[in-house]
């Protein structure tokens, strides 16, 4: 179409120039359209969705944790507060260089070593701009220390948060358990959000098991950030209404813990390893619960190191292990009584009637003799004087006679074998074997049998039977109210931000059945008469209240005796000495258990503690406050 | 009293009208770019964080804006296309000038530091390119024939080139499409159209290889701004935040949180059109992109007002120009385009675009008022 020589057509030019506009309006219109179509895409359709996204970016929560409960014993001594505490906090996204920072950190010696996997790993387990503590409970050097050195710290800073104290140190701390920095395995199960600016959690004891108590609801503030993430009170002309909301503090708990007798406990046991519990056999308070040695508790709320949570965690004396709940030892003599109270209520015995102990028995139908324990040879007794004079002889007799499946059905609702229910976690149920159990429980046909000679080791409390000193105390319990008992419990009452008290009630157990009032007599009799005349005779004297009691020994394994030990070791193969009693005799308000690990014999290893504990509660229950300083005036 | 008040409203329009004469201006353009202006000082100050510095100094350049805008009206036709040819290459020695010596500002070689204030050479080039364009094909026959492009091709693409160098993308892809738009109202072809879109489609393949890599990450984070979120994507992300939470009436004026707290990057300049978004919603927009709209479409009647070749095509191209600047910078805003620095025409803070922009308006209404009148 093109021509060779091409003039100026002005009239050609005015159509080109009019449909090129006309394109060019259209192709404007059309854009116009498109661009229309998007913005109400994004601020119609799309409003919510990037209204959401821009609250996000605007407004952060500041979380304003809430204060711990406090927790106090029966008396309203506090046993557990908070105090404030500087600690070092570190802003993930705040950080140029994690890894330098860190190293600079643990240069300054204000990160173990040790620990610099474990802080990273809990870095990165918060959010970037969350502050998560790096370090807790920083000495007055290391604050200095850090200040110094700020400047080369973007994103770290010190911040001032509360801290569990205890003003008792590591007195009770079996009972109390404490806190320590939230773990990975802890994020997991709570709600991340309630505890965002909680740096600690309770660990082991009350202030695990009533953690949701104690920690209370933490506020929040809303706060105003702009792009570079700083707080900022308005921009400009900008200034929103934020909403915040108060934290409500964690609950007070008012434990059964009397802090005079459980100090007289663990002044008892002194050096000892070993355990005491105490318990009203009225309601099932737990009025003393030691368990040694003990550690303080302070140790994990500052932040315990890797070194030092080894020394405790490796340690040959287990302080850690709560003996109480979880130590499971032979009940040794200490079962007699309910071996006595079963041969009475089967009608197999006759208790007046005389039997002669001549240090040895013989079981019938069998070669084997089982010797008399460290007493002797007891002569003629009767029930009551077997009991008090813990005869051997007379108890392989009887057990022989009852039988281990009726032996074992009868301890069992004293609480044998089985977990108490007490208030706080980690408790063991111990061991009640039975004939029925060995063959659900060993595998080989020979191993399954149970032998005539293991009944009469029942009768002595040797042999499979296993029970934890809370057991214990709780089967002394109900032998002082005489079939009756409650469910032990730590924690009696909760306090309430406004000081309401919100009791606990206590939770009986079901009674024992089928046990007269007259067997009750014959064998709390025995236990008086082993606390007046008997194997633990001692323990009355001087004495304003009448106290039954039991001794127990609890034989340990022994390994090769041809093999020469050391003195350490020896030590270890000692027996475990037991004593169980209750008082006063004739209005029973405290039942006590005592284990002290190689004490030997219960009469003169683990007695004396629980007359401790008894003078302690009965005794000077009333000026309790005086008695125990706390620790940290004590120092000063 | 009704009576005296009509007559005296007569009287005085007459006189404006007279007056609008007597400077060769055209009365609805200059109300439409006057809101815009107002329109514009009120979103730079929310914009800007309340900055009273911010919009003295734009009212400044609005000032020499209209200088140059009431300079140029008396300037005809002729007198526009004789000066067309010194002014470019008046342009192309600046540029290159900055090219050797320019002050490095946002790492880009833009600027000419004449003492008083910073200039953009490139600017005169929005202005310069479709003049020499117009003055090249102005007594040539149209629709152009091949010849006659090849020459368009080097007046366009050698500023362009050199712009593009600095480097300053955006600006050179205006000075490009404004060049490109002219010799499309001059009747170019169709099918070279196709033609050239096909082959700048291979050219944008093969260039890839030689751009920048902070416009190769616009690009890419232009198709999934998602990839880098506190990058090189957070303009758009952020941008879009502004947009959509604004809604249909946005949050107010000075309330909006996206602008206030900086999230928003770059929020009196090259994002100034999310503010509005976010602070005055929709309907904001409508309002704005209506006064944009107005402009363009009286721009365009002026244009085809006039009667003369060079006229018909420079007026042509000034009014779809500034149509293709609003158009590239809310696209880019509203995620549309990829994010190239062109400013909201008339609106963003900064630079000599505002200058430049006005005096375009002012040869527009110049070109008008000095047409042939059909019959004399």
């Amino acid at each position: 179409m093109s021509s060779r020589v091409r003039i100026k057509d002005q009239w050609n030019e005015q159509r080109i120039f009019s449909q090129r506009t006309l394109g060019a309006l259209l192709v404007i219109a059309v854009l116009v359209v498109a661009l229309l179509a998007r913005l109400s895409y994004l601020q119609v359709l799309r409003h919510d969705y990037y209204m959401e996204l821009s609250q996000g970016n605007r407004v952060r929560l500041d979380p304003i944790p809430a204060s711990r409960g406090l927790i106090v014993d029966r008396n309203g001594i506090v046993l557990a507060n908070n105090e404030p505490a500087y600690q070092l906090e570190l802003i993930r996204e705040q950080v140029p260089n994690l890894t330098d920072t860190l190293k600079r950190l643990v240069e300054l010696r204000l990160i173990d070593p040790d620990e610099l996997e474990d802080t990273r790993r809990v870095i990165f387990s918060r959010r970037s701009f969350d502050s998560v503590p790096v370090r807790l409970r920083l000495t007055d050097d290391e604050i200095g220390r850090f200040a110094v050195h700020r400047y080369e710290f973007p994103g770290v800073d010190l911040a001032t948060r509360q801290t569990r104290h205890y003003p008792y140190g590591s007195l009770g701390v079996h009972a109390l358990g404490y806190v320590s920095a939230i773990s990975e395995q802890d994020l997991e199960r709570i709600d991340r959000a309630s505890y965002a600016g909680t740096t600690l959690i309770g660990k082991l004891g009350v202030e695990s098991a009533f953690e949701p108590q104690l920690h209370g609801h933490n506020g929040f503030r809303q706060i105003l950030v702009n792009a570079q993430g700083r707080s900022v009170q308005r921009q400009g002309a900008y200034a929103p209404v934020l909403h915040s909301q108060p934290p409500t503090p964690g609950e007070d708990l008012i434990l059964s813990i009397d802090l005079t007798a459980q100090k007289a406990a663990e002044d008892g046991l002194g050096d000892h390893r070993g355990a005491v519990v105490a318990i009203d056999p009225r309601n099932g308070d737990v009025l003393a619960l030691a368990s040694k040695p003990g550690f303080d508790p302070a140790e994990f709320a500052r932040g315990i190191s890797r070194s030092e949570y080894a020394e405790l965690s490796d340690s040959i004396d287990k302080p850690l292990l709560n003996r109480a709940l979880r130590g499971t030892y032979p009940s040794g003599s200490t079962i007699k009584p309910v071996i006595a109270l079963a041969a009475l209520t089967y009608h197999l015995v006759d208790p007046n009637k005389l039997e002669f102990c001549a240090g040895v028995f013989h079981l019938p139908g069998s070669s084997l003799l089982f010797r008399e324990g460290k007493t002797g040879r007891h002569g003629c007794l009767d029930l009551t004087h077997a009991i008090a004079k813990s005869c051997d002889v007379y108890f392989y007799g009887l057990a022989a006679t009852v039988g281990a499946e009726r032996i074992a059905a009868f301890m069992a609702p004293f609480g044998y074998g089985e977990l108490t229910g007490i208030d706080i976690s980690g408790e063991k149920p111990g061991l009640l074997p039975s004939p029925e159990w060995k063959k659900k429980t060993f595998k080989r046909p020979q191993d399954q049998v149970w032998f005539p000679g293991e009944t009469v080791n029942f009768g002595v409390g040797q042999g499979y039977l296993l029970v934890t000193p809370l057991q214990l105390a709780h089967v002394a319990s109900v032998l002082a109210e005489r079939g009756k008992s409650f469910r032990p419990r730590l924690v009696t009452a909760v306090r309430d931000v406004g000081g309401q008290l919100e009791p606990i009630a206590p939770i009986a157990n079901p009674a024992i059945q089928g046990v007269t009032s007259a067997d009750w007599d014959l064998v709390i009799n025995g236990m008086v008469g082993a606390a007046t005349y008997g194997t633990a005779a001692a323990i009355s004297k001087g004495s304003s209240y009448a106290i039954a009691g039991k001794t127990g020994t609890a034989q340990v394994f022994t390994v090769s005796r041809s093999e020469r030990l050391t003195q350490k070791v020896a030590e270890r193969l000692k027996d475990h000495a037991w004593f169980i009693a209750f008082a006063p005799v004739e209005a029973p308000r405290i039942a006590v258990a005592v284990l002290v690990e190689n004490g030997g014999f219960g009469a003169s290893a683990a007695a004396p503690i629980a007359r401790k504990v008894m003078d302690a509660y009965l005794l000077r229950q009333n000026t309790a406050a005086e008695t125990a300083t706390p620790e940290s005036e004590a120092a000063d | 009293m009704e009576d005296t008040g009509y007559a005296r409203t007569r009287r005085t329009l007459f006189s404006s009208a007279r007056l609008l004469s007597v400077l060769n201006l055209d009365g609805p353009l200059l109300v439409g770019l006057a809101l815009l202006a107002i329109y514009g000082l009120a979103i730079l100050y929310s914009a800007s964080g309340q900055s009273i510095d911010t919009v003295v100094r734009t009212v400044m350049r609005l000032a020499l804006g209209t200088a140059a805008m009431l300079a140029l009206t008396h300037a005809s036709p002729n007198f526009l296309r004789r000066i067309a040819p010194w002014l470019y290459l008046f342009g192309i020695a600046l540029l290159v000038v900055v090219e050797v010596t320019g002050v490095i500002g946002k790492g880009a070689q833009r600027w000419l530091n004449l003492g008083l204030f910073k200039f953009q050479p490139s600017e005169i080039m929005k202005l310069a390119v479709p003049m020499l364009a117009a003055w090249y094909l102005h007594d040539r026959p149209l629709p152009p024939d091949w010849k006659s492009l090849a020459v368009l091709a080097v007046i366009i693409f050698l500023p362009a080139g050199l712009v593009a160098v600095q480097p300053d993308l955006g600006t050179a892809a205006l000075i490009a499409a404004s060049g490109a738009l002219l010799v499309l109202m001059a009747g170019l072809s169709m099918r070279i159209v196709l033609a050239l879109l096909l082959a700048a489609a291979a050219a944008a393949v093969l260039g890839w290889n030689f751009l920048h890599d902070y416009q190769r990450a616009r690009v890419l984070t232009f198709l999934n701004p998602q990839t880098d979120p506190l990058g090189a994507g957070y303009h758009i992300i952020q941008s879009q935040i502004a947009l959509g939470s604004g809604g249909l009436f946005g949050k107010g004026w000075m309330n909006g949180s996206q602008a206030q707290l900086e999230f928003l990057p770059e929020r009196s300049t090259d994002f100034i059109f999310a503010v509005v978004g976010e602070e005055f919603g929709l309907i904001g927009l409508i309002g704005l992109l209506a006064l944009y709209l107005f402009i363009v479409a009286r721009s365009v009647w002026l244009a085809t007002q006039t009667n003369d070749t060079f006229s018909r095509l420079l007026a042509l191209c000034l009014a779809l120009t500034f149509f293709v600047y609003v158009f590239i910078n809310a696209g880019m805003v509203s995620g549309l385009l990829p994010v190239v620095g062109v400013p909201l025409p008339l609106v963003s803070y900064g630079g000599t675009s505002v200058v430049t922009l006005l005096a375009g308006f002012g040869i527009l209404m110049g070109l008008y008022s000095h047409r042939k009148l059909v019959g004399t």
